[in-house]
């Protein structure tokens, strides 16, 4: 075991499948000769060649589109969107082309996109998004989120080992900040699988991505006051584990499902109607939605904290439940 | 002014014998053409009958564009073929019969009654499926040509498209791309003159669409679509060229659609001397004189493409009126592939 950050985490995996599979390759903008635009794949140029790390144009519809034929062909690719949020640029690849060429037509498309997502950091309205509920919505996408740094390895191998195109949002705020035992050989961690990030009896959050560390935190002040607050880290966002999630709720009897992406038909809706419909008995408060409000990313700091999803808010609506 | 190269017609034999066709090969090619506006005229019938759900389009006038290109592929080259298209399926060899069952939504369609129309492709065959969105296709078919780059295969991609998708984002990125990195991949347009009701001078605003190729640091060059000797003949240069590291080439094929874009649309928009003109150069009976005077294509040897054509159309729609309608129980299936769905020729 080595730790790791969450970022170098990815380059292991990434490195480790190209150095076993040499149908993989990695296509985006400046990830050759630059590295990527936050170093993922530094020195990969200089051990896999040009043509297994390839700086594309400035067109997103192009990279992906490009990976999906290479992928029909018989390899591997990955494509690195330099911030989640230019994949807009290329949607029509990935919810035209990409996910409904194998239930149409019988031919996989076994691609994996990189997504640099999630704010925090002032980047803004078109550096900070979350899309990932907007992907998830499309029948044949998967999409992962992983918060740890174990995760994001084996998640990412399982990514690429997939025949279905999978989206993986790696959260920016957690590349340098967040550090981790990662195990130095291969492995997998299983797609649509959640992970129990703390156990507690009174309240499950369900969440993924970096919102996992705010729950956890909020977990902890609650813990002050004698609340025991168990955190779900999804892991996986589509497929995802709905049998954890009912598990939990139905030992704790109170939800609260926290996301960094906005709130009104975001991915949290789909989990609180989940759990509404199939462990309403076993309720005893309302499953209780916090997400970010429904505009786009902000700039400036104060405005930025108050569109993300803060521990305090977290604690505040723990509390709510806790006395209902 | 134009700037693509503008490919004169075909004239002799032996210069057909140059580019590699026998006279074999070239009844061959009469035949296909002959199936390829087969296919379309029964599923006309069959669409009139009732029994194809949906739209219907046809390729009608463009059965030399697609048959000449599909002529010139290499059997390890793959294609993308589009709605206009039928002459690729039928030249790469896809059975009519499938074809037919798929135009009802029948369950041995190559979709399983999935998706209708032309959406669909036998991938043993090097052909990948359309979408609505017409030019999306482009880089997809830039992306095979990159496979072939990256493992360093002599085969070659080609990606199809039409006038109107010239005007989309995906066409631009796909042709930079390909031109950057000199990928094996020769761009075909269709250029049918309409684009549904918009007519080329609304489409783009320079000459021919190939001009545009200079600007993306590779050839352009039109040629007359109905001819399907010289389609042929640009098509095996740029395929070669290709092939052999010369990077992209972009070929318009210049028609007229002779139908409506779909079978509800008269076509009211096109002025009739159009149609009359462009009606006199039909690519079928155009190659049909020119067999007649170049190879001396008896009437036997045509009735024999006649009738087996209809023989094989014919066996074909019975064939395909006996396949079941697809279990909606099924319906759930296959949203994500799985590993078995890898074992495809292209993934082995």
């Amino acid at each position: 075991m080595a730790e790791l950050t969450y970022l170098q985490a990815i380059s292991d995996a990434l490195r480790t499948e190209m150095r076993r599979d040499k149908r993989v390759f990695l296509i985006g903008e400046d990830v050759g000769v630059y590295g990527g635009a936050f170093k993922v794949s530094l020195g990969f140029q200089e051990e896999f060649g040009p043509w297994r790390v390839i700086d594309a144009p400035l067109a997103e519809t192009a990279i992906v589109g490009a990976c999906t034929g290479a992928s029909m062909m018989g390899l591997r690719p990955v494509a690195e969107m330099q911030f989640a949020d230019f994949v807009s640029c290329a949607w029509d690849q990935l919810v035209t082309v990409a996910a409904k060429q194998r239930w149409r037509v019988g031919t996989p498309v076994p691609i994996v996109v990189r997504l640099p997502s999630g704010g925090g950091f002032s980047g803004g309205p078109f550096h900070s998004q979350n899309p990932e509920s907007s992907f998830a919505h499309i029948p044949g996408l998967k999409c992962v989120c992983p918060a740890t740094p174990e995760d994001a390895k084996g998640l990412l191998i399982s990514a690429i080992e997939d025949p279905s195109p999978v989206l993986f949002f790696e959260h920016k705020h957690l590349y340098r900040r967040i550090k981790g035992e990662v195990p130095e050989e291969r492995y997998t961690v299983p797609i649509g699988k959640a992970r129990t990030h703390r156990l507690g009896k009174d309240i499950s959050v369900i969440t993924w991505g970096a919102m996992v560390y705010t729950a956890d935190e909020a977990a902890q002040q609650l813990e002050k006051d004698g609340v025991s607050v168990e955190v779900v880290d999804l892991r996986s966002v589509m497929p995802w584990d709905k049998a954890a999630v009912l598990d939990s709720v139905r030992k704790t009897s109170k939800a609260l499902v926290l996301h960094e992406d906005t709130r009104t038909g975001g991915f949290g809706a789909e989990i609180a109607a989940t759990i509404a419909e199939e462990a309403f008995e076993d309720l005893d408060a309302p499953v209780k939605r916090i997400a970010a409000p429904d505009t786009p990313v902000p700039f400036s700091p104060p405005l930025e904290k108050a569109f993300i999803p803060q521990v305090e808010d977290v604690v505040a609506g723990l509390r709510d439940l806790a006395g209902y | 002014m134009a700037v693509a190269r503008e490919a004169e017609p075909v004239g002799s034999l032996h210069e057909v014998r140059e580019a590699g066709l026998d006279r074999e090969d070239l009844l061959g090619v009469y035949r296909n053409m002959i199936i390829t506006r087969g296919v379309e005229e029964r599923g006309h019938i069959l669409y009139r009958q009732g029994k194809i759900p949906g739209s219907f389009y046809t390729g009608r006038g463009n059965e030399a564009a697609s048959v000449g290109v599909a002529t010139a592929m290499g059997p390890d080259d793959v294609g993308t073929p589009l709605h206009r298209d039928m002459g690729v399926h039928i030249t790469r060899g896809v059975q009519p019969w499938h074809i037919f069952a798929q135009y009802m939504g029948r369950q041995d369609g190559p979709t399983h009654g999935r998706d209708g129309n032309v959406h669909m492709a036998e991938s043993s065959l090097g052909l990948i499926a359309m979408v609505s969105h017409l030019p999306a296709m482009l880089p997809v078919g830039v992306g095979a040509a990159l496979a072939f780059r990256i493992r360093e295969e002599a085969r070659v991609a080609l990606a199809w498209f039409g006038e109107g998708a010239s005007a989309r984002g995906d066409t631009h990125e796909g042709m930079t791309f390909a031109g950057t990195r000199q990928l094996p991949v020769v761009f075909v347009c269709d250029n049918n003159q309409w684009a549904y009701s918009t007519p080329t001078p609304l489409e783009y605003a320079t000459e021919h669409v190939a001009d545009r190729a200079q600007a993306y640091g590779f050839e352009g060059v039109v040629v007359d679509g109905t001819d399907v000797l010289a389609v042929y003949r640009e098509a095996k240069r740029a395929i070669e060229k290709a092939r052999a590291g010369g990077g992209p080439t972009l070929l318009e094929c210049l028609t007229l659609r002779m139908e409506g874009h779909a079978v509800h649309d008269d076509a009211f928009y096109v002025p009739k001397v159009m149609f009359e003109k462009w009606a006199e150069s039909d690519p079928i009976e155009r190659f049909r004189t020119w067999l007649r005077s170049n190879v001396d294509m008896t009437e036997e040897e045509e009735d024999e493409i006649t009738t087996s054509a209809k023989k094989l159309l014919n066996d074909a729609l019975q064939r395909a009126e006996q396949s079941p309608m697809p279990d909606p129980a099924d319906l759930l299936h296959g949203v994500y592939a799985s590993a078995e769905d890898l074992d495809t020729p292209h993934h082995k």
